[in-house]
């Protein structure tokens, strides 16, 4: 019998503590298949953030370590110091990126770190229970906005691709999205694309994905996608920020 | 070997390198600025990488990233900037890491001085990291004690697979004495580190399985038997890296207990008190975690005082009045916020409190 499809060796074959719905399955996944692809398996360190994807070295089948909450950039570019060839890259949600870690990314951006950063954006705190994110949309509720958020009481959602790719030394700058087969297939070229640039070394490289959160959004996983596409996708333009010459 | 004549934290940064040093990260504060300083033009000479974090809380981070992927870090700050790292040194602790960590300590609390001060001894042996863990802490009294203590202290740290702090005032960071420099170690190579470290993450390429290096553990039994597993190794570093020095403990009336710079100016009050006729001795705790209590079962029969002597409003005389166990009243001389007491000082008060206890 002909094998048409397998599953990628990147995965390892347990179920995933994500909820249905939930998109991170998706981002481990194309990621994954891309190192495999690849042939980076076996040379691949990644760092995980605290949120619900701290458990993602429990189905990512790599080496990979946990980072305290928003450090994930700085270990990375400890890892980097003593790794000169290997693929390296951070795995972080928006809590950790965008609030208590907006410092490490803007400067590991800043030099110019050899290695990829994976944001998964999904405007809101997924592990603590559905708190307000940097992220959240004006007008989404949220545990700790309940009638929705304000401008007035939090200002407006950070758009993190929109501010790293004004750092110079940040060379490959993309916002995706996961909300249906071909966005995917389209995600996956570009996670592809981030890596083939750290190959080069040419500076920071760094994906957005705009992702799904049903169950702290209140909304099924068919809902959820289409916000993704209309209401994320409106304030977060999905397009290519930068890339380097020759890519 | 010959001996040069360096500055305090000139002399740690170069130990460091000797001692093997991969990396090291550093974020400006006084008074240890000269350490970041030298490895920034030092360390990639010797073939180390220097970066110059944008906080100590990055700096901190990215010791943890370069050591759990196994590079030998050195990272140092001063008082405020080491309680900034205090998440990251518990972290590490739960995690396994080696890592050495220099503190050119100075007055506090909160932006305090940049004097000398030692009222980090409760940061240091305590910590202010949440959670169990324990953390060794070795306080020099000279440059060449400090050098050799760091050369030591990443075997320490590879040998438990924890933190190890190197406490030092900022007036050893700053003053300067001859020192004897060891040989260098030689950096561990990309390509031998998972033989020498087969827990550290290098991509399974390198090594059997796959390492990962974590620190949550959500199941109750799952945490409590990894702390256990964690006090086991602290138990064994409570009965191997317990160090002092003491000084004329068997017919001493006063017996001073100091540490760092306060143990050189104590050595000198013994001197003062000897010249009006009274016996003094000394007992210098270099190692604070595990701190050094069979150095007073050394104390003779004629001592009618211990007293604590810290830079500090007296932090480690809670250590010292354990260690005393009500077998002698325990006094404290002290200055704080920068201040350095005079021999003199010292010598004075100890006399009157000799006085009050007779």
């Amino acid at each position: 019998m002909k094998t048409i499809f397998e599953p990628t060796k990147g995965m390892l074959p347990v179920d995933t503590s994500y909820c249905p719905g939930c998109t991170h399955g998706i981002a481990h996944r194309i990621i994954m298949e891309v190192l495999e692809e690849r042939g980076d398996l076996g040379k691949t360190i990644g760092v995980v953030p605290i949120g619900c994807s701290i458990n993602a070295h429990h189905f990512m089948n790599i080496d990979m370590c946990e980072s305290t909450h928003g450090r994930a950039p700085a270990i990375a570019s400890g890892i980097r110091r003593v790794h000169p060839d290997k693929v390296i890259f951070t795995y972080q949600g928006d809590g950790d990126l965008a609030s208590i870690g907006a410092g490490e990314i803007i400067h590991a951006a800043h030099r110019g770190e050899k290695f990829t950063t994976f944001f998964i954006n999904n405007g809101i705190y997924g592990m603590t229970g559905g708190q307000m994110a940097p992220t959240t949309l004006i007008g989404q509720k949220a545990t700790t906005c309940v009638d929705g958020r304000t401008v007035e009481q939090a200002g407006k959602p950070l758009r993190m691709c929109e501010i790293i790719s004004q750092i110079d030394c940040a060379v490959f700058v993309e916002r995706v999205m996961l909300n249906n087969p071909a966005n995917v297939r389209k995600a996956k070229e570009v996670v592809r694309k981030a890596l083939e640039i750290q190959d080069a070394r040419l500076g920071f490289t760094f994906v957005e994905f705009l992702s799904s959160c049903p169950t702290n959004w209140g909304l099924t996983p068919v809902d959820s996608l289409k916000f993704i596409e209309k209401d994320m996708a409106e304030y977060y333009p999905v397009k290519n920020f930068k890339t380097p010459e020759g890519f | 070997m010959s001996k040069v004549l360096m500055k305090g934290n000139e002399a740690f940064a170069e130990a460091a390198i000797r001692g093997g040093c991969k990396c090291y990260f550093g974020y400006p504060i006084t008074p240890q600025n000269e350490v970041p300083e030298y490895m920034s033009h030092e360390l990639p000479k010797a073939g180390g990488a220097f970066i110059q974090a944008e906080s100590e809380l990055a700096a901190v981070n990215m010791a943890y990233g370069a050591a759990a992927s196994g590079g030998r870090v050195f990272i140092s700050t001063s008082s405020p900037g080491l309680a900034l790292m205090q998440e990251g040194l518990g972290f590490i602790c739960s995690c396994e890491v080696p890592l050495v960590v220099m503190n050119v300590s100075r007055g506090g609390p909160g932006v305090g001085g940049i004097q000398p001060g030692q009222a980090d001894y409760f940061q240091v042996t305590r910590g202010g990291y949440n959670g169990d863990a324990r953390i060794p802490v070795f306080a020099p009294a000279n440059i060449q004690e400090s050098v050799d203590l760091i050369y030591e202290c990443f075997d320490i740290a590879e040998k438990y697979r924890n933190p190890v702090v190197i406490f030092a005032d900022g007036m050893l960071g700053q003053m300067m004495e001859p020192v004897e420099l060891p040989e260098h170690k030689g950096i561990l190579p990309e390509d031998k580190i998972s033989e020498v470290k087969p827990w550290a993450i290098t991509g399974t390429d390198n090594h059997e399985g796959r390492n990962v290096i974590y620190s949550l553990r959500l199941q109750p039994d799952v945490l409590e038997n990894h702390v256990h597993h964690m006090f086991e190794k602290y138990a064994e570093a409570e009965r191997e890296l317990v160090r002092y020095k003491t000084v004329g403990l068997e017919d001493a009336e006063i017996v001073f207990v100091a540490f760092g710079t306060m143990s050189r100016i104590c050595a000198e009050a013994i001197e003062l008190l000897e010249e009006q006729g009274v016996k003094a001795g000394l007992i210098r705790p270099i190692s604070l975690w595990p701190f050094p209590k069979a150095a007073f079962d050394e104390i003779g029969a004629k001592t009618k005082l211990v007293i604590s002597t810290e830079l500090s409003m007296g932090q480690m005389i809670e250590d010292v009045k354990m260690a005393c166990a009500g077998r002698w009243p325990v006094g404290l001389i002290n200055r704080t916020g920068g201040i350095v007491p005079s021999s003199r000082e010292v010598a004075d008060r100890a006399l009157k409190a000799l006085q009050e206890v007779k």
